[in-house]
């Protein structure tokens, strides 16, 4: 942004001021936007200041920001200098950012994460996943200790639905006639645990139907209007219990369980990872529901949710 | 209503990421078209192909172009040159089409007088050709304003942090007053801008007022006021 | 360059097209939202537009509405109306009827506005009626500007189409977003590429009507 705002527009004639005095204008506002997080990847020298501090990142999902917030405001307890690089869209978006390091800290989802990494990986349970990271994740990156709390994937129906085709595992979906329609984001469709896993694992005919809100409120309204006939929706979604929806098991652990875990750069020093791991210590699923369903249900902002959290297990 | 109040600098601080993403678009369209409008009306032949072909840029849907510019530009998706760039290219679209009918609209007689007079090439088209094309094109950057203003929210689904975000984080958590706000306050910049635009136009343009070609932006003034 | 060329060869690949979830039907699709939208807010906006061509009435709050109906921003339209709506087509079609009708209107009444006075005086002299002015004169001799507010507004339509992906519904936005969000640039701008075919041909169709209306005499 910095070259197209710094460009020197020479004022010619009468008329032509008029790109030259809002250039002026421009560079009035770029000069009261110097803690704006957006100008520092321009790569020009504007940078993480001293280098200090450490980068904090997050995910666009209002629940991994949550995450992020504990992580930042723990560590600013801890005397440390955190910056904030929240809401970076994708996986593809960030990872190059956190293997290059100019994000340091940025709390993952193991399973997904390592699907990312190696393609190629067959880890199912919850400890193969996290030997299975430890191994693919690059140089200069670690994964700290996991927290208990996972957030996956999981295949929920109405409490309807559920009684009328006595459903209680995702087997179960098999007796439907004709298949059953599912709402997920799109990128579901070719998840080894989408159609392809269910048809092989569980002899599942499913459809996608997608909504773009990763399990949000039209995702749950596709159910409830009958347009879907299950829904994907993240375990630690409050949105489960609040709709009294049905949580199909898994028994064949189609789904790899997505535990929360802080990826950490080296510039995150021994006492930081330390604080770090004391708040993913205290994270269970319960926990991680709880602050969702905060975001959720009392539309708060995650430093709040986060900053009463911390306090209130005595991490402040 | 209450979650607009509680996260009001949240909302400044995107609507600030905001103006810093579509501005400089604006004004790059801007300047970019008024050599290719002036050179669709020199060359006639040229126009309809040159201004025809650029306003066909507003057929790429934007989401893709985001995504594509990185790969041309060897920046970073989130980056916000990739978004300025990827903007001023729709705003060309606009923009090339009423800068050509401006300087198609100043009369030959006047240009050749301006050639008795002795102006050459260069201070003609400065001081003679631009005065006089001011108004409409200063209508055709009103359009492109406005039209930027609204396009750049689409690049929230990328992760551009923008009045967009409101739209993406409202969608998945189901908050209404988020979606509501970042509408509203979208319109509302544009709108402070449009005003900035024409109060512009008043210093800049003194000897036409109010602008009888377009009565379009005389009654949008009487509006404001 | 590599990712334009892998795409090129995706949508030249026949699999692509074929199947329920097949290029051609999402093209199907596509071009049917794009059309029922702008012929939805021709139907509003074309007698809109030339009412206030004609009368000189309400061309100032024709002005600002339009204006103010241009800012916004046609995602946010897109996930309010589908909150309240639910997923499927209502929450797109409302999205670009927005988008859509500013176009349109703008190209209506200035269409009406742009015919010399002196012919629709004229024609008032010889006795036609308003309606008769209206749809035999000023109607036909502004059709260059009218349509081209219905070009404009296809050309925007067919582009954000796209968006009706995030929401539920089909179109070429679903192989888009499917693309997007798997990190396959191949499918993603592929999808994009036909996108930008169908708007081109159908902005050419314009185009080609427009020029057939010039030959007309006396049009404007």
């Amino acid at each position: 942004m910095d070259h197209a705002l710094r460009r020197p527009t020479r004022p010619r004639g009468r008329t032509a001021s008029v790109s030259s005095l809002a250039a002026v204008a421009l560079l009035g506002l770029a000069a009261c936007s110097s803690s704006d997080p957006l100008a520092e990847d321009g790569g020009d020298g504007g940078g993480a200041g001293d280098g200090s501090a450490i980068v904090v990142g997050s995910q666009q999902y209002y629940s991994n920001t949550i995450i992020a917030e504990l992580f930042a405001q723990k560590l600013e307890a801890e005397g440390h200098e955190v910056e904030r690089e929240f809401e970076i869209g994708r996986r593809e978006v960030y990872m190059p950012e956190v293997e290059s390091g100019a994000i340091d800290l940025f709390p993952e989802y193991a399973g997904n994460l390592l699907q990312h990494l190696d393609a190629e990986s067959e880890a199912a349970t919850r400890e193969e996943i996290l030997a299975g990271l430890e191994e693919a994740l690059p140089d200069g990156v670690e994964a700290l200790s996991a927290a208990e709390a996972t957030d996956q994937d999981s295949y929920v129906v109405t409490a309807e639905f559920a009684e009328e085709h006595d459903l209680s595992d995702v087997g179960d979906l098999a007796g439907i006639d004709g298949g059953v329609r599912i709402a997920a984001n799109s990128e579901f469709a070719t998840r080894p645990y989408g159609p392809e896993g269910l048809q092989e694992v569980y002899g599942v005919d499913a459809e996608v139907v997608p909504v773009e809100d990763s399990g949000g409120p039209l995702t749950v309204r596709a159910l409830k209007d009958g347009d879907a006939d299950v829904a994907d929706i993240y375990s630690a979604d409050p949105t489960i219990e609040e709709n009294d929806l049905v949580v199909l098991e898994d028994p064949e652990e189609l789904v790899p369980p997505q535990p929360v875990v802080p990826l950490a750069s080296e510039a995150v020093g021994e006492q930081a990872r330390a604080a770090v791991e004391e708040v993913t210590a205290e994270l269970t699923s319960e926990e991680l529901l709880a602050l969702n369903g905060r975001s959720i249900d009392e539309q708060a902002a995650a430093e709040d949710i986060a900053g009463d959290w911390l306090a209130e297990k005595d991490l402040d | 209503m209450e979650w607009i109040l509680e996260n009001l600098p949240h909302i400044l601080e995107l609507t600030l990421d905001h103006l810093l993403l579509s501005a400089p678009a604006v004004l790059a369209a801007f300047l970019l078209s008024l050599p290719l409008g002036r050179l669709a009306v020199r060359l006639p032949r040229l126009r309809e192909p040159l201004v025809g072909g650029i306003g066909l840029l507003y057929a790429i849907p934007s989401l893709p172009l985001f995504i594509v510019l990185p790969l041309i530009l060897g920046t970073s998706i989130r980056e916000p040159l990739n978004a300025v760039v990827a903007l001023t290219l729709f705003g060309l679209a606009l923009m090339v089409r009423s800068a050509a009918d401006a300087f198609g609209s100043v009369e030959e007689d006047v240009r050749l007088a301006a050639v008795a007079v002795g102006h050459s090439a260069g201070g003609r088209f400065l001081t003679v050709e631009l005065p006089l094309a001011g108004p409409a094109l200063l209508a055709g950057l009103r359009v492109v304003s406005v039209s930027t203003i609204s396009l750049v929210s689409v690049s929230a689904v990328l992760g551009v942090t923008s009045l967009g975000s409101l739209f993406t984080d409202g969608f998945e958590r189901g908050i209404v007053a988020a979606i509501v706000a970042g509408i509203v306050t979208t319109a509302a910049l544009a709108l402070v801008l449009d005003l900035l635009l024409v109060a512009l136009g008043r210093v800049l343009m003194p000897w036409r007022r109010p602008v009888p070609r377009r009565s379009a932006s005389r009654s949008a003034e009487k509006g404001a006021a | 360059m590599t990712p334009l060329l892998e795409a090129l060869d995706w949508v030249l690949t026949a699999d692509s097209w074929t199947g329920p979830g097949g290029l051609g039907v999402r093209a199907g699709e596509h071009l049917l939202y794009s059309l029922l939208a702008v012929g939805l807010s021709a139907l509003v906006a074309l007698p809109a537009g030339l009412l206030i061509g004609h009368t000189g009435r309400g061309r100032g709050i024709a002005v600002v509405s339009t204006g103010v109906t241009r800012a916004l921003p046609t995602l946010g339209v897109i996930t309010l109306v589908a909150l309240a709506a639910g997923i499927g087509l209502t929450a797109p079609m409302v999205a670009f009827i927005v988008l859509a009708v500013p176009s349109i209107l703008a190209g209506a009444y200035s269409g009406v506005e742009a015919v010399d006075p002196q012919i629709v005086d004229a024609a008032r002299a010889q006795g036609m009626s308003p309606v008769q002015v209206l749809l035999g004169v000023e109607v036909p001799l502004g059709m260059r500007l009218i349509l081209g507010g219905v070009r404009l507004a296809t050309l925007q339509v067919v582009a954000t189409a796209t968006l009706a992906a995030y929401v539920g519904a089909g179109g070429l936005g679903r192989p888009l977003f499917l693309g997007l969000r798997n990190y396959d640039y191949a499918m993603m701008l592929g999808a994009s590429i036909v996108v930008i075919l169908l708007a081109v041909v159908l902005d050419a169709l314009f185009a080609l009507g427009q020029r057939l209306l010039a030959r007309r005499p006396g049009t404007a």
